[in-house]
């Protein structure tokens, strides 16, 4: 696991600020208010949480007037599709099936 | 290799399981177990045996048995074949069962032969949700 790997784990492992992400990937670019109605958290805390997502490279903020534009870049999911990484985690996966399945089986 | 298209990459997995070898080895070798755990699947323990496996998502995956080395090495091919030459996928898996003092350790080394790039990007879409899905498990392999 590479360092940048590490970095995007980590900021998608808070639910909450996964929650943020994935609602910027399914609908599209948000402001800050908009995402405070639905995120459960204040204001404030959005906004740090949104600072954090764009240091990992996950969001993108764009200016305009007195409103601060937030939306997603799948690009930065990229490292984490790749063929190998979503191998190991089907591996994994089988591997808690496979475990399961033995416990239930007689010897 | 000397197409600079294609790119070879190798993905292993272990895990030390608690339970002797002869009883993994039934779980990775016999059809109606390995149904459980993997996939449907025709399988039989005879090299150049050929078989598919089917996985719950209607993809059918072709296979043919390499080498059997009973409680110690099981090895199939695990190709996919796709209209789209990008999708394609060409590999090889091979478990390797070790005896430990508390059972058994698992390798499982998945050796694949792709192209890279179109993939990774036309992943991103598809992979999507079982990135998301997966995200508990791997974040459990981070610490």
């Amino acid at each position: 696991m590479t360092d940048a790997h590490d970095l995007l784990f980590k900021t998608l492992a808070d639910p909450t600020r996964r929650g943020i992400f994935e609602r910027l990937c399914r609908d599209g670019e948000q402001t800050v208010g908009a995402l405070t109605a639905l995120a459960g958290v204040s204001q404030p805390a959005v906004s740090k949480h949104l600072g954090v997502l764009k240091q990992a490279g996950l969001v993108s903020d764009r200016h305009e007037g007195r409103q601060t534009h937030y939306s997603a870049q799948l690009n930065a999911l990229v490292p984490l599709v790749d063929w190998t990484s979503r191998m190991a985690g089907f591996w994994e996966t089988r591997f808690d099936n496979l475990e399961d399945l033995l416990n239930r089986m007689d010897q | 290799m000397t197409s600079t298209a294609t790119q070879t990459r190798s993905v292993v997995v272990e895990r030390d399981i608690a339970h002797p070898p002869e009883k993994l080895w039934r779980a990775l070798t016999q059809p109606h177990l390995m149904e459980e755990w993997l996939m449907k699947n025709d399988f039989k323990p005879q090299v150049g045996h050929s078989f598919n496996l089917r996985g719950e998502w209607g993809g059918v995956l072709d296979c043919k048995v390499l080498a059997v080395e009973p409680q110690k090495t099981l090895s199939y091919t695990w190709d996919f074949a796709h209209e789209d030459a990008a999708y394609n996928l060409q590999s090889v898996v091979t478990f390797t069962l070790t005896p430990t003092a508390t059972g058994t350790h698992l390798r499982v080394e998945q050796a694949g032969f792709h192209p890279d790039q179109k993939q990774a990007y036309g992943g991103a879409h598809a992979g999507w949700k079982s990135f998301l899905g997966n995200l508990d498990q791997l974040l459990e392999r981070l610490d």
